[in-house]
């Protein structure tokens, strides 16, 4: 494990002097000194799962794109069709190599219908920002922005009151997948109504120079509600629960939207895009393996990277495995043959010399009341 | 008062042994389960296995990490804490006490000697958070 000792040569957020302070245990994330956890995984992960919990993801990337064009070329690297969104209007895409494989997944916002915001995983961000420029054959500019924003999220059943209380702006008009700017406590602020936890919340995306103060008003503002700092370690156990994919997990650039049971994101009636004829080739085709979710039903742990095994049969990879700390299960997902992908089906996972029994089930693992 | 008890011995891989004649019981320290967080999850061995000093007989799981945890001497398990089996989290609340995890029958107790005194184990968990 990487400890704090690393951090000089580590990025750090506008934050990392308080997550120290927090006495957070801090872990190297992608070239990045983060919380891992601050309390414990389990407590944290409950918080959000029943009150309400508050995330620095600063580490995460924005990329601007603006321009007569910038449309054209949001649609050129992207697979969802972005000519759906109204100003205000955010999507989950993928951004494509040209064999239909993820260089990303990403959050397209939409501000003007020739103005776009992206938000990106924070160690591909410059890959990912290398990539739309190379394509960029349009009139439009493609910024890196950053270093300009500190990301907060604000997760869980208790995100809107908490939220609510240090802004004039009406948050419950905020449809999810939906985004405004306004000021928190005074904070000029993009506020949007995304999150990688499986509940409501918000993500909110201002300037790194307020984020001491705004991250302590938050706290503040959520104290009688339970709220309590996460770290990257219930992000992870709560993005899996709500089997939402992570990139060099789930996704990458040798898997497709189709294998990864992402079809929804894939409109290949939108007009060219990068990757579009082999995903056409591979949607007429059909897919060799699909990724499932999958339960242990013997004692056992299933990590990242344990190979599968039908009837005794090596079948594939752990693609992310984990307790799952809400549903009280040890649970994962992983890559099969197609045949085999139907939930039901018995699994193994080899873990280290015991090949341990599992089941696979249907995604998402966790779905919350609405 | 110190965290880590006077009798107990230890290991530079976080675990202690409590001799008493010639039967030692093993568990993790405090310092391990602080870094390990939650633990969720316990595989110990079967009675009448025999490990070698440093040999993996089990893992201690919590939600982020796989932790082995290996023999301080050699010796035959004798009993084991099912207890700690079935709620993984006395590793977090009492891991000097009731989450020991094995008694073992110390086959050379010479080798007790290469461990080291609480004093000493303190003063190694001091370098290595230090590093």
């Amino acid at each position: 494990m990487s400890t704090a000792a690393e951090s000089q040569t580590l990025k750090k957020t506008a934050l990392n002097s308080l997550h120290h302070s927090l006495h957070a245990k801090m872990v190297d994330f992608g070239g990045w000194e983060m919380p891992v956890e601050y309390s414990g995984i389990v407590q944290e992960h409950q918080a959000v799962r029943t009150a309400v919990g508050m995330f620095d993801v600063s580490h995460m990337g924005e990329i601007d794109i603006q321009g007569q064009e910038a449309l054209a070329l949001v649609q050129h690297v992207t697979s969802n069709d972005a000519a759906k969104l109204a100003d205000g209007q955010i999507q989950y895409a993928g951004l494509m190599t040209p064999d239909g494989t993820f260089v990303d997944d990403l959050l397209v916002h939409r501000i003007h219908s020739d103005h776009y915001f992206l938000c990106v995983n924070a160690s591909n961000t410059d890959k990912d920002f290398n990539w739309i420029v190379s394509n960029n054959r349009f009139a439009a500019e493609v910024k890196n922005l950053s270093p300009q924003y500190t990301q907060l999220a604000i997760q869980g059943p208790r995100a809107l009151s908490v939220l609510q209380a240090l802004t004039a702006t009406d948050l419950a008009a905020i449809k999810y997948y939906w985004f405004t700017f306004g000021k928190v406590d005074g904070v000029e602020a993009l506020i949007a109504r995304t999150g990688y936890t499986g509940e409501d919340g918000f993500e909110i995306y201002f300037d790194p120079s307020q984020s001491q103060q705004l991250w302590n008003r938050v706290m503040e503002a959520g104290r009688s509600a339970g709220i309590v700092p996460v770290g990257l370690g219930a992000r992870n156990t709560l993005r899996l629960e709500a089997s939402m994919a992570l990139y060099g997990h789930e996704i990458d650039d040798t898997t497709t939207v189709f294998e990864a049971n992402l079809g929804w994101i894939c409109k290949l009636n939108k007009g060219e895009f990068l990757g579009r004829e082999p995903l056409v080739r591979q949607k007429q085709e059909g897919v060799k393996r699909m990724l499932v979710g999958f339960e242990m039903v013997e004692p056992g742990i299933a990590r990242d990277h344990y190979p599968v095994l039908i009837d005794g049969k090596p079948a594939g990879h752990v693609t992310s495995g984990s307790p799952a700390p809400f549903l009280k299960r040890n649970i994962g997902m992983a890559y099969v043959p197609v045949e085999h992908s139907r939930a039901g089906t018995p699994l193994q996972i080899q873990v280290r010399q015991r090949s341990v029994g599992a089941k696979i089930i249907p995604t998402p693992f966790y779905k919350r009341n609405r | 008062m110190s965290t880590y008890p006077e009798k107990f011995l230890y290991t530079k891989e976080h675990e202690w042994i409590r001799v008493e004649g010639k039967k030692g019981t093993v568990g993790i320290t405090a310092y391990a389960q602080k870094q390990l967080g939650d633990v969720v999850f316990v595989e110990l061995p079967k009675v009448g296995d025999h490990f070698a000093t440093n040999e993996s007989f089990g893992t201690v799981e919590s939600v982020k990490a796989v932790s082995e945890i290996y023999c301080p001497v050699s010796g035959e398990v004798v009993e084991t804490n099912e207890k700690v089996v079935h709620s993984p989290e006395l590793i977090n609340n009492d891991p000097h006490g009731d989450a020991w995890l094995i008694e073992i029958n110390i086959k050379k107790p010479a080798e007790l000697e290469d461990l080291l005194s609480a004093e000493e184990y303190e003063e190694y968990i001091r370098e290595e958070a230090a590093e």
